[in-house]
């Protein structure tokens, strides 16, 4: 205080600066929008290793001149994605030309009006052309093309090829069970990897479990918050009996139920790694962790890969679901420009150049054929398999209320029991879309 | 004569004759006064219309079934959200897990704010480099110290199990033991802050009253408990409101560490999930009524409860 006297005039021009520093940006924003000539789209993308920038670049150059695209960067996880879009298109920004949409999002999205149709019976065709058909199914909503599949995931089981000869399997010719695998992991002290954090990853566990039982978790889901859910069955009992015997086994990861993908791959990875299912990106990760020399080499050549493992013994597995959907913003202006946006960036080479450059498998079978994608992924064929048979999570409209109320009855994975937790999900989730329980 | 004084008849008394009693008021108060309006006039205008204004509309939201994402069955509902709020065992759910936070960590910061507090008054060397380490926490934006914290007791990148030689346990994978982890990063971070607080009031006790104490012959800790408290009570009170209204807040902490899993959401959350995540207006405006109501109505206990003068804090008497 006592100091203060002499200082005042610095101060003021302090507070000038500051003044100016914070105007600055709103004054150039105010700018920046009316310059004219060519249509600038601006695509909504989730966060990659650059490969949707470089397709960006791409199509704009071979746009000859129709339209520029640009690239804004949503936040990193699915939720806080749908969360910044939904908030933009709710107040109909036209700013959102197109948007990479995780397709879980997509039936709410269309329901809500916040996606452009495609209507036109040729485009239609081009968008579809070759897509495999379980990222297809999550194209549509209410029989109408509302995105276009960009690129689909789909989860893998991955084991330790020594583990396996102990126990004299292999799961590339006989597919194992759960049951199996909880099994061999027991008798040899190791450990399996799943992913039972609270969070979107532990329903595509648990929906991939119901399904490869044959069963779903929603029926009539176009009916909206009156569809009805159907956890309590048989197929629901199995799963909560597979997650609930896997989550109180010492063969669970002890930090099963807060493990998302990466804390399951660096279970996998460790000593006591076994098994784990995951998506194809953890085979480039480890490979550049023996680069960087947290995985030894032998360590490395010890992975093996099969199909995802099935819940019955005598049904094939319904591999999981994942991926990007490109939509069209409904209040977008230049709708025709991105369109032709959306053809460029989906068609089957830039699907295979897409698969290399950024480790995501192609939507469209003709892009597993492409040489460079054979050569960085060993597993191409696999996944395109699991692919075609991959059991989409329920399409909804409702999708965050199915996905949460699952989310809070299943967990913690060692609360799991049948047939009380999915009878508790049934009726959960039936009171949270009638709106009498609170999420 | 003895008359015996309630405090309600020296209320009246000193009430009858304040008027008569306090010097008039001059005209450089009255105008400093009147200037001190002027001056704060914009930042109130400015204060309504951005407060009140939504304010209102989640008012009005709270009485309609309404979801951003289904406009077409948007619908009146009256107090019904409400009922479903305060009925619903999340909410409650949510309601302890804050109020275990808010008093673990409140009162864990004061008595540990008041030693910050008392060293750094007390100190004669090296007074700036203790007052600044002591503040470094407070420093620490929180989503970073939140991710800190989570790191340190994570399993596959933590070193705390290491340290203690506890092995495979999982901190967050338990109601009890996540707690314990958000309440002890949330007193890390904000301890300096009511230590502040605290130094203000402790500068503010009158160094004759402890000399004539300690010439009386009182002990240190009768000298604490019976002249440095009792003098520092007003800012101990705006410390503790303080920190209780931040505290029943909270977010960041929880958010970064469990996201809400095993019963570890706050009121804050659930407001949010119900807002930002299901963007189900209707519910989530009830629940950000009615966690305002509490915040309200802590105001209202300790200001008018405990009598806490807030002008204390600026220091002037």
């Amino acid at each position: 205080m006592e100091r203060s006297g002499g200082r005042r005039r610095p101060r003021r021009s302090v507070v000038a600066a500051a003044a100016l520093a914070l105007l600055a940006p709103l004054v150039l924003l105010g700018c920046g929008g009316g310059s004219g000539g060519l249509p600038t789209l601006t695509w909504y993308i989730n966060p990659d290793n650059g490969g949707q920038a470089t397709l960006a670049q791409q199509c704009s150059d071979q746009s000859g001149g129709a339209y520029r695209l640009r690239t804004e960067v949503l936040p990193n996880d699915a939720t806080a994605q749908r969360e910044q879009l939904i908030r933009r298109l709710a107040a109909g920004d036209s700013s959102v030309d197109l948007m990479s949409l995780d397709p879980v999002f997509v039936a709410e999205f269309a329901n809500a009006g916040y996606l452009e149709p495609i209507t036109d019976p040729q485009a239609a065709q081009q968008l579809t052309d070759g897509v495999l058909p379980a990222p297809l199914q999550t194209a549509y909503w209410k029989d109408q093309l509302v995105a276009a599949p960009f690129w689909a995931n789909t989860q893998l089981l991955w084991y330790r090829k020594a583990v396996a000869r102990a126990a004299g399997v292999d799961p590339t010719t006989n597919e194992l069970t759960w049951d199996q695998m909880i099994d061999i992991a027991e008798a040899q002290q190791k450990l399996i990897g799943a992913t039972g954090n609270r969070y979107e990853g532990y329903v595509v566990w648990i929906n991939a479990l119901i399904s490869g039982a044959g069963g779903q978790i929603l029926e009539d889901t176009e009916a909206g918050d009156e569809a009805r859910p159907t956890v309590a069955s048989p197929a629901g009992d199995r799963a909560a009996d597979i997650i609930g015997r896997l989550a109180r086994s010492p063969a669970a990861a002890p930090d099963l139920s807060t493990a998302t993908e990466e804390e399951v791959r660096s279970t996998f990875q460790s000593d006591r790694g076994a098994f784990m299912v995951n998506w194809p990106y953890v085979y480039q990760a480890a490979r550049t962790a023996v680069e960087s020399g947290a995985l030894t080499q032998d360590a490395f050549d010890d992975i093996g890969w099969a199909r995802y493992p099935r819940t019955d013994p005598g049904t094939p597995s319904a591999p999981p679901l994942g991926g990007i959907d490109l939509g069209i913003g409904a209040f977008s202006k230049h709708k025709a420009e991105a369109l032709d946006a959306v053809k460029c960036i989906t068609s089957v080479q830039h699907n295979a150049q897409y698969m290399v450059e950024a480790g995501n498998p192609a939507a469209r079978a003709a892009a597993y054929d492409d040489p460079a994608v054979r050569d960085a992924f060993p597993m191409a064929d696999l996944i395109r398999q699991s692919l075609a048979d991959a059991a989409p999570r329920p399409i909804t409209p409702y999708y965050g209320d199915v996905s949460s109320s699952i989310q809070r009855v299943w967990h913690p994975p060692s609360s799991v029991r049948a047939p009380q937790t999915p009878e508790e999900t049934d009726s959960y989730m039936s009171d949270v879309l009638s709106g009498k329980r609170l999420l | 004569m003895t008359v015996i004084e309630t405090p309600a008849a020296a209320q009246v008394a000193k009430e009858a004759t304040g008027g008569a009693g306090e010097p008039p008021v001059s005209d450089r108060l009255r105008h400093e006064r009147r200037l001190g309006w002027r001056l704060s006039a914009p930042a109130f205008v400015v204060m309504i219309l951005v407060t009140a204004y939504p304010l209102g509309y989640a008012l009005v939201l709270s009485l309609f079934k309404y979801r951003l994402t289904d406009p077409g069955a948007r619908k009146f509902v009256g107090l019904q959200n409400y009922l479903t709020v305060l009925t619903d065992p999340i909410w409650w759910s949510s309601f302890v897990t804050t109020a275990v936070i808010t008093l673990a960590s409140v009162a864990v910061e004061l008595v540990l704010g008041f030693g910050f507090a008392w060293v750094m008054f007390r100190i004669l060397r090296g007074r700036s480099l203790v007052r600044t380490a002591i503040l470094v926490p407070y420093g620490i934006i929180t989503v970073v110290s939140a991710f800190i914290w989570r790191y340190a007791f994570q399993l596959d990148s933590g070193f705390v199990n290491q340290w203690f030689g506890l092995g495979d346990m999982n901190w967050f994978g338990d109601r009890w033991s996540s707690l314990f982890v958000i309440t002890l990063s949330e007193i890390w971070k904000t301890t300096p802050f009511i230590s502040l607080l605290l130094l203000a009031g402790l500068v503010q006790v009158p160094e004759e009253l402890l000399e004539a104490a300690r010439v009386d012959g009182a002990t240190a800790w009768q000298r604490l408990w019976k002249v440095v408290l009792p003098n520092m009570k007003a800012a101990i009170m705006v410390a503790v409101l303080f920190r209780t209204l931040d505290a029943w807040r909270i977010f960041d902490n929880p958010f970064i560490m469990t996201a809400g899993a095993n019963d570890t959401e706050t009121l804050s959350i659930l407001a949010y999930r119900q807002n930002v995540t299901l963007v189900n207006l209707g519910a989530g405006s009830s629940v950000s009524v009615l966690l305002f109501l509490t915040v309200v109505l802590i105001a209202f206990v300790f200001i008018k409860g405990f009598k806490t003068d807030l002008s204390q804090v600026r220091g002037d008497r």
